[in-house]
């Protein structure tokens, strides 16, 4: 059995871990670190449930092994409200009911997170070609686009000025420990 | 309660259960984890029908990590057969393989992955068999029979009346008739005949079926993601031989059902595995698990409509074929209802209706979102569209003119009709712009339909405690799968106990805590536990008053209640004083007790239902010659709420609904060959993704607050899938003249008729 030592900083905390090659990150996520927020659902990549933000990347945790993620830095759901204090795309969603039973919600939110790194204010069809890889099998999607919509105007409006809108590959090369602290400055790019 | 006196009801607050689900604080049963817990697999049988000839499990056995490798012969179960309309289903396999896919063999180990590297090991000797792997190869001549022998479930008053065929695979067979039918159609003016087909599809909610369960010195207990938790308790103490209170069937958040989490699946495996193995095991299928688990009926229809010039509807003949697969699960009860709901939303004077429930050996099919409705809307809707054709009247003015109107009767002793159905089409057709110039390539098309909502003989029972601090808990056993039921019944006790919503917690469904529910189906919980929990309000309200009363040394009624303050004049008492008032002490409750009981069965078809539930559709589509693709530009969708709990969550489950509707109209379908099931997964079945989301989305509600329920509610979320695909096929043939009688309309479908019509070119 191959076992790999690994460095990761998951919600800015860092972690030392020893996982089998094997072991895929939703597992290591889940069941090592307790983070159950993640969610499993199609298990082959399709439906987005499981994604999470890899040195600010969107990946399905269903599909990336956990050791692809030494030395870099890991942002789940659970990383993102800061205290109490939800992060704009999580107030978005709350405020227009872009949610039912609520599975897809985290990977939607973290896929949504990363969207507006990129593109901070994108059109409807861009959120929906980007935002392809997430299923939701209740809402109807209309008010998710609505939300992420909402969040985006949200965001720019909020992060103007901290040069962060191309920050994508900022936290590659650190640690990934700061910009994962959740501040809406960061939040913003 | 006039609407504009209301405080809480009727404004779109946010969902409890939202801040938990956009943190990842949401929990639902595939996320619990027991000290100790062990974890189960399953070994499938990889054909359709086979006769177990032996089971060698010793090497699995040996495998690290590996506690049991058990049989159906090993499960310590009093009774091996459960199912909510015949006891035909085996806990796994017994003696007989029926479908691809059927669980034979359970694996229990200390991980799932040990779990799982066993199940290689597992060797099964089987004798193949003839299948039958659709229903017409299931009611031919010769065919093999799946059942030879039915045993009655008796669970539910309606299913009494079951009628299985003996020596076919026929499980259920209803029949109806009135009025003078071959007057009728040898008087018409017109007598169109057609066959439509809607295929098996899977619900695919993104939580697959998940169950824990643990067996202690109190009875058992299982946490499970089941729409029916009194049911699935009821099935337990059966085949466990325990008496119900021994039993306890948890259900925290669900991850999506849409009917299939309905009644008992896995719930009876898991248990008899904990049971055996003396620990805590969990059971997590996998999304193809889930799909070999159940599926939506696939049904034929074959219509046959005699019609006068003008285009009022004489007589329907409807003849309706369920796929319900190896084991009946609830399938007997769609079958009747998809036959009751078969002719439409019409005034028809002659009528027969003839639906056949029909074993075959492909995987069992049962509820899901419209219960048979989608299947014969598709039918009836196009058939309405084709008559307007060949009489040449609009297709809003034909349904018009034959749509049953506000207190007309369906059928005689059922539920009159109780909306304005006309009206809600027009505001539909309105809204998407019926008459309005159309721009090249494109078409609009409509329809409309109804089912009776709030389920059949169902009964719902509510408590309402308010503390001694004046917080109040509802105790109620719908089960939060998506729909908001938890939010809407937290504002009908706000909004008749007169407190601030913010008070007001909701209990998860737990068997042994809340009180009876049946279920949670059929756009039932708004309305009919929404009526019981209005009634435990009520009486935990007047109890207050009466407390209050003797507080203040007055009279009950001359109290006023709001925001949670009990006033009488200038004197003012908190709910939290009256409580601690009364009792002498900081503490104390008061307690409000509730129930929902069906009135007395009656009609002459389907039964007496709580309410009828209404859905309006009206697409604009577009519609590439080049490659057949068709793309839904508008679709308005209307639903008839009588008035809206909370109207934002209305609109989002009929959103929600139209899309579910949607994705079957175009390109959803379960793929089988001779009973393989060859796209299980999301790679292959494809759900609708963002990009397929309409150019505009809208629904209307309709509110007039004549609902049963709580301040004239109606259910909600089924009616937004009835419409989608007549609607779309409809509006197909109005833009290009191509009418497509099966399911999807995918583009080579589309492209293949226009071909066939002469509508492009050939290359």
């Amino acid at each position: 059995m191959r076992e790999i030592p690994m460095t990761v900083v998951v919600n800015g905390e860092k972690h030392e871990l020893t996982v089998p090659a094997w072991e895929t990150l939703i597992e290591c996520l889940r069941d090592r670190l307790g983070l159950l927020g993640v969610k499993k659902s199609c298990d082959v990549q399709v439906c987005g449930a499981c994604t999470v933000l890899l040195d600010d990347r969107p990946v399905s945790a269903c599909t990336v092994l956990a050791f692809e993620a030494r030395g870099k830095s890991l942002r789940t759901i659970e990383g993102l409200a800061r205290g109490d204090e939800l992060h704009p795309v999580q107030e978005a969603f709350v405020e227009h009911g872009a949610l039912q039973c609520g599975f897809c919600t985290p990977g939607m939110i973290m896929a949504t997170v990363a969207l507006l790194g990129e593109n901070p204010r994108p059109t409807a069809d861009e959120v929906k070609h980007y935002m392809r890889g997430n299923i939701c099998r209740c809402t109807g999607y209309k008010r998710i686009l609505e939300a992420i919509l909402d969040a985006s105007r949200r965001m720019s409006g909020g992060a103007k000025g901290n040069g962060g809108a191309k920050g994508n590959d900022g936290a590659k090369g650190n640690d990934g420990a700061k910009g994962n602290g959740g501040t809406k400055g960061t939040d913003g790019r | 309660m006039a609407a504009d006196r209301l405080t809480v009801v009727g404004r779109s607050v946010p969902r409890l259960d939202a801040r938990d689900k956009v943190t990842g604080a949401a929990r639902y049963v595939s996320d619990l984890v027991l000290p100790g817990m062990a974890h189960a697999k399953l070994w499938r049988s990889p054909v359709a029908h086979a006769r177990i000839i032996r089971v060698e499990t010793e090497r699995a056995a040996a495998v690290s990590g590996v506690l049991a490798v058990l049989t159906v012969a090993d499960l310590p179960v009093k009774r091996l057969y459960y199912g909510p309309a015949y006891r035909d289903q085996p806990i796994l396999a017994h003696e007989v393989i029926r479908y691809a896919g059927e669980p034979v063999v359970a694996v229990v180990a200390d991980s799932e992955a040990h779990a799982e590297a066993a199940l290689a090991h597992v060797d099964v000797r089987y004798d193949e068999r003839p299948a039958a792997t659709s229903a017409e190869e299931a009611l031919a001549p010769g065919a093999p029979l799946i059942h030879p022998k039915l045993d009655r479930a008796g669970h539910f008053r309606d299913l009494s009346g079951l009628r299985p065929v003996p020596g076919t695979n026929i499980c259920q067979h209803f029949e109806y008739e009135r009025g003078d039918l071959a007057r009728a159609f040898g008087e018409a003016d017109l007598v169109v005949e057609d066959v439509y087909r809607y295929p098996a599809l899977s619900h695919h909610a993104l939580e697959a079926h998940c169950a824990v369960a643990r067996v202690d010195a109190d009875g058992l207990t299982v946490w499970a993601g089941t729409q029916h938790p009194f049911p699935v308790r009821k099935d337990l103490a059966e085949i466990f031989d325990l008496p119900l209170a021994a039993v306890q069937v948890v259900v925290p958040l669900v991850g999506g059902a849409f009917g299939g989490k309905c009644y008992t699946k896995i719930e009876p495996l898991v248990a008899a595995l904990a049971t055996k193995v003396r620990k805590p095991v969990r059971l997590a299928l996998s999304l193809e698990e889930s799909a070999r688990t159940i599926t939506r009926h696939a049904v034929t229809v074959r219509l046959r409509t005699a019609v006068g010039r003008d285009g009022t509807l004489l007589a329907r003949q409807c003849e309706v074929v369920l796929d319900t697969g190896a084991y009946a699960d609830i399938g007997p009860r769609v079958a009747t209802k998809t036959g009751y709901r078969a002719p439409g939303p019409y005034r028809i004077p002659s009528l027969r209706i003839d639906s056949k429930c029909v074993y075959t050996n492909n995987v069992p099919a049962g509820a899901y979102r419209g219960y048979g409705v989608p299947q014969v809307t598709w039918a009836c809707e196009s058939q309405m569209d084709v008559i307007a054709e060949r009489l040449d009247i609009d297709p809003l003015a034909l349904r018009r003119k034959n749509l049953l109107k506000r207190g007309e009767e369906y059928v005689a002793g059922d539920t009159p009709m109780d909306g304005d159905m006309a009206e809600g089409l027009e505001q539909t057709a309105r809204a998407v712009g019926w008459s309005a110039p159309l721009a090249r390539g494109r078409g609009r098309g409509l329809a409309c339909a109804m089912k009776d909502g709030g389920g059949t003989h169902t009964v719902s029972t509510a408590v309402v405690r308010i503390n001694a601090d004046g917080s109040v808990a509802l105790l109620a056993g719908s089960v939060e799968v998506g729909q908001g039921a938890r939010t809407a019944l937290a504002q009908v006790v706000a909004e008749t106990l007169g407190v601030p919503f913010e008070t007001v917690v909701v209990v998860p469904p737990d068997t042994s805590i809340t009180p009876y529910d049946h279920g949670t189906s059929a756009s039932r919980s708004t309305t009919v536990m929404g009526l019981a929990v209005e009634a435990a309000a009520r009486d935990a309200r007047e109890q207050l008053l009466a407390l209050a009363a003797k507080l203040l040394d007055t009279d009950a009624s001359a109290l006023a209640v709001g925001d949670g303050t009990i006033t009488h004049g200038d004197r003012r008492l908190t709910v939290a004083e009256v409580i601690s008032g009364h009792y002498g002490l900081v503490g104390g409750e008061v307690t409000g007790v509730g129930s929902f009981v069906p009135g007395k069965w009656s009609g002459t078809l389907g039964g007496a239902t709580v309410f009828w539930e209404t859905g309006m559709g009206a697409a604009e589509i577009e519609v590439d010659p080049e490659t057949g693709a068709v793309k839904v530009v508008k679709y308005v969708s209307a639903a008839d709420v009588g008035q809206a709990i909370n109207p934002r969550e209305c609109a989002a489950q009929d959103e929600g609904a139209a899309m579910q509707g949607i994705g079957p109209a175009l390109f959803e379908s379960r793929v089988s060959e001779r009973g393989q099931l060859l796209n299980p997964g999301l790679i292959d079945y494809r759900v609708p993704a963002f990009t397929d989301l309409p150019g505009e989305l809208d629904s209307l509600l309709i509110e007039n607050a004549d609902g049963p329920g709580p301040f004239g509610a109606k259910g909600v979320g089924e009616g937004g899938t009835f419409c989608a695909a007549p609607a779309i096929g409809n509006a197909l043939a109005r833009a290009t003249g191509v009418r497509l009688t099966e399911l999807p309309m995918t583009p080579e479908r589309v492209w293949r008729a226009l071909r066939a019509a002469g509508r492009v070119e050939n290359p």
